[in-house]
């Protein structure tokens, strides 16, 4: 019985130890997680996640003080990406955030622009050009749709539009096989 | 034009189930008609089941009733059921396998394991007595006397009638340190030319049905070679010292139903073709190592599961190089 | 004479052929039809841009769109007018392409007078060609890739190659035609061998290519003795003509390339890799035309085939013309459950009508009955596609991980070198519809692949402007501190003994300025001691404070009013 307890009390001791050496003589150098989850994140800086910027809000993800599930531009494919990164469980999109839309950039209605320079200061990605008390226009190539520059327009000038399709992109969909297709796909 | 395989799954089961009859055939020669009505119940259990789950499961009925593997699957595990089982052994291990085996993973094409060696595994270790009574070959009971056995599971003098199975016999006999002809003269009844009596020609008709299996392109080459070349292989280089020829190993017990039939179930197998070589090689090796020196008369069932476990990491890394890949 | 091929390549399917039915009758003339609605895209690459205008009378062979020359090397096309007539719509109208795209199209109503443009004339001397002369003739005529995908063949006839040492020394001509009901290439060698050695000829002396191998299906017999008599003994010292068996898809270019030659193009890479360049052999064709006649690409022989089809041949079909008109004049009869195929059974495209025009890359109009469809049954992992797969793919696993959009698993197993050839679909038992699973699973990776440059493009620009931002910051800092003293040497205020705390101020001001504009990535993570000295500088600015008054000494535990507001 005696021998039994110390056997295996040496055997856990030697193993501890050669784990513990394996851990930390070949430690694997990645990436800190901080940058792999902004890597993820759709770049939108719409700030919807209540966080004011795409990298804060993979800073709280990685300290643990958000949910993977508060970004609704990058939808359940950001979820699902960040989950398998993580470890964690995915979950739908918290609705509290917003809803997942089609991508759209801004239009600055010229006729009515002031030229105050407000949308400017507001865009996270300097996707309007213009100065003060000169035309505004957006660039739409550059918008990513975060619509910060709407609030702070004093006059209303600025308009979502649906982003143009670019032509080149296909969508192609995933066949119709019902008796593929376990219930949990759906 | 080529020799394409069947083209659809309901086919390819069919072709399976023709494969199947001169086995049985040769059962019932030599051991009467339990095996037939076994066979009866684990298909009927089977159908029953399915439809069960695919009702619980909300999925239509017709196209997967239809494709057949589930008759396929009860045909299996009935053949591996001692001849004088009870209904409710067969239902027991039927539903088993395809509720748990097949249903509970997903269904047809998401089991892990191979369904028909699940239910086997579960009769073999919760009913061992019932999976031990054997009939003797060239016993001659009626159909009547097998019925009645069915049901209710007595026969009259069940005891001069059953006894253990050659590869039985040889096991506890090589236990007790006696060697394999020294049994072979002790025990005439139950040894024919080189294997056990009966079991030869049933392993035969298994082997021509498999073959048949082959050039119809219901199965591929890789798997009944690799097993059966590793099981001789494993015999041959252990033969003097453990007295069990190759010839033997081959023709006894299930080998050939597992070469053909029951290793060579796609869901369940590697799928890339060397992947399949080391899967059946596998399988032969511990089918070899249990018969051997582990605790049972036939590892055949334990060495399809164990392989199913690796398959998926052995289809990984011997996949093969695609067009142009370095 | 000809040779056969030594070498084969893995997997593939002999199907049946049904050749014969459309091989009874010589290649007849499709009448000129009313309308001619002529796509812009009949090409890989970039749409060609019109340029003639709705009401412009057009002749035939006149070039009616193209997107600029062929000096920057544009992945693009022109196109001609088919027939005389007048210029009376540029719209959109459906195009014949997998995805029911629509494109625009410039409609011509035909005058019935099939006038030629004055500007067709035969090539002087063609055999004296170089490489660019060839390829502006190629260019100007039009010519893409007559086999089936529409690459424009100026781009591809260059000996310009990626890899400088290798030069191009064999041009293969794919007369393969592997898939059923096809035969449109087959008719043409038989009735027109000598031209393509011709346009052989000219290929080669403009590339100066030693050698030429012709590859063709040994099931087609009369066509490999029309080409051998075709051979003089001068161009059969260059030419070879080498049977390869039949067996579907040896047609492909990578899969004929090794059949032919035994080499397999490493993945990612070009054939001209390997010092080859492969051509089909009505593109050949339309290079002999365009410099013996003069002629740009403006029709195509097309095969009419198939089921309810009274008289299936092959037809020499203007580009333009509806497929509807084709297939009447062939004797049609229409039905229900009956499928319109452009293509062959195996790749060609479903098409809900015969309302689509004829177009560069159609080889072949196929009608077939509707069998009934079954749903498809999960995989049950036979491996009979990996068994038939020319690409020595796991078909089987590209299905599941496709299913599971597991993206890494499947470039992994190469789904990129899938040819969608469609013999994994063909043997499925469970007749899963594998080459549309694999479609989809290309798209999403292109996709993700497109989505994520985008991101990345909108990082840099976000990381951008907060170090524009906190530069703008540290200059204003700076500008209003020179400010500030300049005033209180004005007016006289003794600042000499804080003047030196200042410059020290002012020089870790000036370090902090350096150190952004050496590195300015990441300015977000700015030190501590950076962020407190830029919180003071906001904070005297706020509050507007008389420089004397600051007291240096306790500066660290000075709390700042208002935050940074990037």
């Amino acid at each position: 019985m005696l021998t039994a307890i110390i056997a295996l009390s040496v055997l856990a001791v030697v193993f501890g130890l050669l784990l513990g050496f394996a851990a930390i003589r070949y430690k694997v150098k990645t990436n800190p997680v901080v940058d792999q989850i902004d890597a993820l994140l759709p770049q939108t800086q719409c700030g919807q996640c209540t966080y004011p910027g795409c990298r804060p809000y993979a800073e709280a993800i990685a300290a643990d003080e958000a949910d993977i599930n508060q970004c609704p531009p990058g939808g359940q494919t950001t979820i699902l990406a960040l989950a398998d990164l993580l470890g964690k469980d995915p979950k739908p999109l918290n609705d509290e955030h917003g809803e997942h839309a089609e991508k759209t950039v801004v239009y600055i209605d010229e006729n009515v622009c002031i030229g105050c320079t407000l949308c400017i200061q507001a865009c996270p990605v300097d996707a309007i050009l213009g100065a003060a008390k000169l035309m505004h226009t957006v660039i739409a190539s550059e918008c990513t749709g975060c619509d910060l520059c709407i609030p702070p327009c004093p006059v209303d000038c600025i308009h979502i539009i649906p982003a143009v399709e670019d032509t080149k992109k296909i969508s192609v969909k995933l066949p119709i096989a019902p008796l593929l297709i376990n219930e949990s796909d759906q | 034009m080529d020799n394409i395989a069947p083209s659809s799954v309901t086919r390819m089961m069919l072709n399976v189930f023709y494969a199947l009859i001169p086995g049985i055939i040769a059962y019932v020669v030599f051991f009467g008609w339990g095996i037939v009505l076994n066979i009866l119940v684990a298909i009927i259990t089977a159908l029953v089941t399915e439809i069960f789950m695919l009702q619980l499961r909300k999925r239509p009925i017709k196209p997967f009733i239809m494709d057949g593997s589930a008759v396929i699957t009860a045909m299996l595990l009935a053949l591996a059921l001692p001849n004088l089982a009870p209904w409710w052994l067969t239902f027991i291990g039927v539903s088993f396998a395809i509720i748990v085996g097949k249903h509970l993973y997903g269904g047809l094409g998401y089991n892990p394991f191979n369904p028909a060696m699940i239910g086997y595994v579960l009769l073999l270790i919760s009913f061992p007595l019932e999976m031990t009574v054997w009939l003797q070959p060239d016993s001659n009971i009626s159909f009547s006397q097998n019925l009645n056995y069915l049901l209710h599971s007595t026969l009259n003098n069940i005891d001069a009638m059953t006894m253990a199975t050659t590869m039985d016999t040889v096991k506890t006999q090589s236990g007790l340190g006696l060697s394999f002809t020294t049994i072979q003269s002790n025990y005439p009844t139950v040894f024919g030319q080189f294997a056990g009596e009966g079991w030869e020609w049933i392993n035969l008709m298994f082997l021509l049905g498999g073959l048949w299996l082959l050039f119809r392109r219901v199965i591929n080459w890789q798997i009944p070679t690799a097993f059966l070349v590793s099981l001789a292989i494993m015999a041959l280089i252990f033969y003097p010292s453990t007295d069990t020829s190759p010839m033997y190993h081959l023709f006894s017990g299930a080998t050939m139903l597992c070469a053909f039939f029951i290793a060579t179930d796609p869901v369940t197998a590697s799928t890339t073709p060397n992947g399949r070589l080391i899967y059946a090689a596998g399988i032969g090796i511990f089918a070899y190592i249990i018969r051997t020196w582990g605790g049972y008369p036939d590892g055949i069932a334990f060495g399809v599961l164990l392989m199913n476990m690796a398959a998926p990491m052995i289809d990984y890394y011997t996949r093969p190089k695609a067009f142009g890949e370095s | 004479m000809s040779l056969f091929a030594k070498y084969k390549f893995n997997g593939g399917l002999k199907l049946a052929g049904h050749k014969k039915i459309s091989m009874q009758e010589k290649i007849a003339d499709a009448t000129i039809p009313a309308q001619l609605i002529v796509p812009l895209q009949q090409h890989i690459g970039r749409v060609a841009k019109p340029i003639v205008n709705i009401g412009d009378k057009v002749l035939k062979g006149q070039c009616i769109a193209c997107l600029g020359d062929n000096k920057n090397n544009t992945v693009t096309a022109a196109i001609h007018a088919p027939s005389s007539g007048e210029v009376i719509a540029i719209e959109q109208h459906v195009i014949p392409s997998m995805l029911k795209q629509t494109g625009d199209c410039i409609t011509i109503k035909t005058d019935g007078k099939d006038t030629w443009h004055n500007d067709i004339n035969p090539i002087n001397d063609p055999l004296s060609l170089d490489n660019d002369s060839l390829k502006q003739i190629i260019f100007e005529a039009g010519i893409v890739g007559l086999g089936g995908a529409g690459f424009p063949t100026h781009l591809k006839l260059t000996t310009k190659n990626s890899n400088k040492e290798k030069p191009i020394d064999t041009l293969i001509i794919n007369a393969a035609e592997c898939e059923p009901y096809i035969t449109c290439d087959a008719a043409l060698i038989q009735e027109q061998a000598t031209r393509i050695i011709q346009g052989i000829q000219f290929i080669q002396h403009a590339l100066k290519i030693k050698k030429c191998i012709i590859g063709i299906e040994d099931n087609k017999p009369q066509a490999i003795k029309a080409l051998e008599l075709a051979l003089d003994d001068k161009t059969q010292e260059q030419i070879e003509i080498t049977q390869v068996p039949t067996r579907y898809p040896a047609g492909g270019e990578k899969q004929l390339i090794q059949v032919l030659t035994g080499k397999q193009i490493p993945i990612n890479k070009l054939p001209r890799d390997l010092g080859m360049i492969c051509h089909n052999v009505a593109t050949t064709y339309a290079v002999a035309n365009a410099i013996l006649d003069g002629t740009p690409l403006i029709e195509r022989i097309v095969t009419v085939t198939g089921d309810n089809i009274e008289h299936p041949k092959n037809m020499r079909v203007l580009f333009g013309t509806l497929m509807s008109e084709v297939l009447n004049s062939c004797g049609y009869t229409e039905s229900n459950n009956q499928d319109i195929i452009m293509g062959g059974p195996m790749m060609g495209i479903h098409l809900d009508s015969a309302n689509y025009p004829v177009i560069k890359t159609t080889n072949c109009i196929l009608v077939k009955n509707n069998k009934t469809k079954t749903d498809p049954l999960p995989c049950i992992r036979c491996g009979e596609c990996a068994r038939v797969c020319p690409a020595n793919l796991l078909p089987q696993q590209l299905f599941w991980y496709s299913r599971s959009k597991d993206y890494d698993r499947l470039q992994e197993h190469q789904i990129f070198s899938c040819i969608e050839c469609g013999c994994c679909d063909y043997v499925c038992p469970s007749h899963i519809p594998l080459v549309q699973f694999y479609r989809f699973a290309k798209n999403e990776i292109w996709t993700q692949e497109s989505d994520k440059k985008i991101s990345d493009h909108a990082r840099e620009r976000h990381e951008y402007r907060q170090y524009r931002l906190e530069r703008k910051k540290a200059e204003d800092a700076e500008r209003k501190a020179k400010k500030k003293a300049l005033l209180n040497k004005k007016q006289g205020i003794d600042t000499s003994a804080d003047d030196a705390k200042k410059s020290a101020i002012e020089a870790a001001l000036q370090r902090v300025k350096e150190k952004q504009t050496a590195v300015p990535k990441n300015t977000s993570h700015l030190t501590v001691e950076q962020q407190k000295k830029i919180k003071e500088v906001d904070r005297r600015r706020s509050n507007k404070i008389n420089p004397a008054a600051i007291d240096t000494t306790t500066k660290n535990t000075i709390k700042p009013k208002d935050d940074n507001n990037g």
